[in-house]
């Protein structure tokens, strides 16, 4: 198992990536703020978000078992997943009843957090991503990086040799050509595949309808052309009424992509009916825990509001400069760091909240306003500290509170630090200053410090 | 007379104590009365990042008590003075404790924010004479809100004139701990940063955060960059 620290050494030497990062995430700098300005009171607009969410979240057991009515009332089946391995089984046992051979999917992260596909795959079903982004991680073999853009850590060269390998024959670094070669290919996947597989960037309790956002139709196409519609949703996706929507949906497509309104919004209102004339015949809903009741009630309930836009993403600078693979989970950035260590365990990604300067951008730029670095702090206090960490902060601690054994720590240190001082700074610090001097000459420790100076100036005000 | 309590950091203390000296001639030059309660030292900001609570709460509690009296505390430092403000009052279960910790949060100011919102300062004796461009620190300017005031300042001193960088706002990569956790991370977007701040033009780049400069100025030290770095305190009182 490697650390945030490793896999982010590995980024910032990768020079490929470190410059198609800065050209991608150059992109989302202004879309958003633009398009949330356009609203005329952006404050606002997140406020009523934010309150949306509070209030949804606090009831979150009324709006859950509303929702299961209305989807069953609307034909729909609903299937309660408390972990990964059990949402990965249930779509498992419907694929297998149903005897599917090919399952199309639009892009969801919460299949991607369960790793469906390897679950799928396993037991000898195809599964096609149709989401282009989603489409080319697939074939690259590689998770995507970024919740909302897949393959922002990839240029077009890169891209076209992936797409190449799947055809067979070179296609140009052209947008238009991977497009048109992508388009043809999946073409005839939704055509022939039994069963769509979709996530849910909203689920409305009063009415049983999955909203998805998408913008290159793909998602329509998966849910609507195949005979089986299953939708995977975190439990936290529920809103209470479609009156909710408005708000929410514009918050999010704003902040995601910089779009006042994504190019496909489709609303499902469960399975065919008799007088329709397309549409998918079974339609099943799983609502998946993984984690998130833990979230509930504590500090960390506040996550739950998350909309899954990326916009905390696209500010961290810590993102910025190593992508999302460096986290090493499928949701990155600072609300990956919130999110993972509840969604799968302290022990795997206790590193990750300590992956933050703190410099509190994201909850700037946050559609819903969540105290993103209040709980990065309060998951670096829950994760185990190791034992030099422990003894390290007992010291500062004692240092920070007795006046004796900080003038002796700063005598010695001053002495100390002396030894490495050459033309007025410290190039190379012992253990642990070095890992300041890796890239950052260090100061000496003052001759006189300003305790020492103030006797002085004391008089002088006299 | 105004009186004020200054909390100098202990980034200043130890290593910018000519920092402090300019925070008390800047104050001092204003009519204000400047104690410094002997007994300080730091406001706990390194442990409570680092995820350790009840460590912070045992230092914050003893700057409670220091600082008990005081009519106004002033800091040189956003990121300190942040501290204070923005979580001093949960570090506390008890009430009256929390209590006390939202008294001394209220009356606790940064330089540039007493100068400006506090004694309405609009112009400066300073000898300083240049072209600034201003980092602004992240829990100064997004957790305190102060973006205005360091820029009244600087437009306060005659010899002055300030140029922005392209996203003054973004992290110069220190975060305390993070700087030593997460090394390589830290100098990138540091480096980004100081990238910027040459960018802009300027022969100063000032800040009103001593741990921003100490990254800032480490990095250009070790770039082998004579971009100046400054503190507001200095350009005020120079």
């Amino acid at each position: 198992m490697t650390t945030f620290e490793e896999r982010a050494h590995l980024a910032l030497k990768n020079i490929p990536l470190q410059t198609n990062l800065k050209r991608g995430m150059h992109y989302f700098a202004n879309a958003r703020v633009t398009a949330l300005a356009a609203t005329g009171d952006p404050l606002g607009l997140r406020k009523r978000g934010k309150a949306i969410r509070d209030a949804g979240i606090a009831n979150i057991d009324v709006h859950l078992a509303s929702l299961v009515t209305s989807v069953e009332r609307n034909g729909g089946v609903v299937h309660w997943a408390g972990d990964a391995a059990e949402a990965r089984q249930i779509i498992l046992d419907i694929a297998q009843r149903e005897g599917v051979k090919l399952v199309v999917k639009s892009k969801s992260m919460a299949t991607e957090e369960i790793e469906l596909n390897h679950a799928l795959e396993g037991e000898g079903i195809e599964v096609a991503e149709t989401d282009l982004g989603e489409y080319i991680a697939q074939h690259a073999h590689e998770p995507p990086s970024h919740i909302i853009a897949p393959i922002v850590h990839k240029n077009k060269e890169e891209v076209a040799e992936v797409v190449s390998r799947v055809a067979g024959h070179p296609i140009a670094a052209d947008p238009i050509a991977i497009n048109n070669f992508a388009r043809a290919d999946l073409r005839q996947k939704f055509l022939s595949a039994d069963m769509g597989i979709s996530g849910a960037n909203f689920a409305v309790a009063e009415t049983g309808t999955i909203v998805l956002v998408t913008n290159e139709g793909n998602g329509r196409m998966c849910t609507s052309a195949p005979r089986i519609h299953v939708a995977v949703m975190g439990a936290d996706k529920v809103i209470p009424t479609l009156d909710d929507l408005p708000v929410v949906l514009s918050l999010l497509t704003r902040s995601a992509t910089g779009q006042p309104i994504s190019v496909y919004v489709s609303m499902l209102s469960g399975p065919k009916r008799a007088e329709d004339v397309d549409g998918p015949e079974q339609f099943h809903l799983v609502i998946m825990d993984n984690g998130r009741s833990q979230f509930f009630g504590g500090e960390f309930q506040e996550m739950l509001n998350c909309i899954r836009c990326g916009a905390c993403l696209n500010v961290c600078p810590v993102y910025k400069a190593t992508g999302g693979h460096a986290y090493g989970a499928c949701y990155s950035g600072p609300m990956g760091a919130v999110l993972m260590p509840g969604i799968g365990g302290v022990r795997e990604f206790g590193d990750l909240p300590h992956a933050s300067s703190l410099c509190g951008a994201c909850r700037d730029a946050c559609p819903v306003i969540i105290d993103l670095p209040r709980m990065l702090v309060a998951r670096r206090e829950q994760a185990p500290h190791t034992w030099i960490e422990k003894l390290t902060f007992r010291l500062t601690r004692l240092g920070m509170t007795s006046p004796l054994l900080f003038r002796l720590g700063v005598t010695f240190g001053r002495l100390g630090l002396r030894l490495f001082v050459k033309d007025g700074r410290v190039k190379s610090g012992p253990p642990p200053i070095n890992r300041w001097t890796h890239g950052r000459d260090f100061p000496p420790i003052a001759n006189k410090t300003f305790h020492e100076r103030w006797k002085h100036m004391e008089k002088d005000s006299r | 007379m105004p009186r004020v309590s200054l909390f100098v950091t202990c980034l200043v203390d130890l290593f910018y104590p000519e920092i402090g000296e300019a925070t008390v001639k800047v104050l001092r030059a204003q009519g204000v009365q400047v104690d410094f309660p002997r007994a300080q030292i730091c406001c706990g900001q390194p442990v409570f990042n680092s995820g350790f609570r009840a460590d912070a709460a045992a230092v914050a509690r003893r700057n409670l008590k220091i600082f008990n009296d005081a009519e106004a505390v002033v800091l040189p430092s956003g990121s300190c003075a942040a501290m204070i403000r923005e979580h001093y009052p949960h570090l506390f279960d008890d009430t009256k404790e929390r209590e006390q910790a939202e008294r001394f949060a209220a009356k606790c100011y940064e330089l540039t924010e007493y100068l400006c919102d506090v004694l309405g300062v609009t112009a400066y004796d300073s000898n300083f004479t240049g072209t600034i461009t201003y980092h602004d620190s992240c829990h100064m300017c997004r957790g305190l809100g102060i973006k205005q005031q360091p820029r009244q300042c600087i437009a306060g001193v005659k010899g002055a004139a300030l140029i922005e960088m392209p996203q003054s706002d973004e992290c110069c990569g220190f975060g305390g701990a993070f700087s030593v956790r997460l090394p390589e991370v830290s100098e990138a977007i540091m480096y980004k940063k100081l990238d910027s701040a040459r960018a802009s033009g300027a022969d100063t780049l000032v800040s009103a955060d001593p741990g921003c400069m100490m990254h800032m100025a480490g990095g250009l030290s070790r770039r082998g960059d004579a971009l100046q770095v400054k503190h507001i305190a200095q350009v005020l009182a120079e």
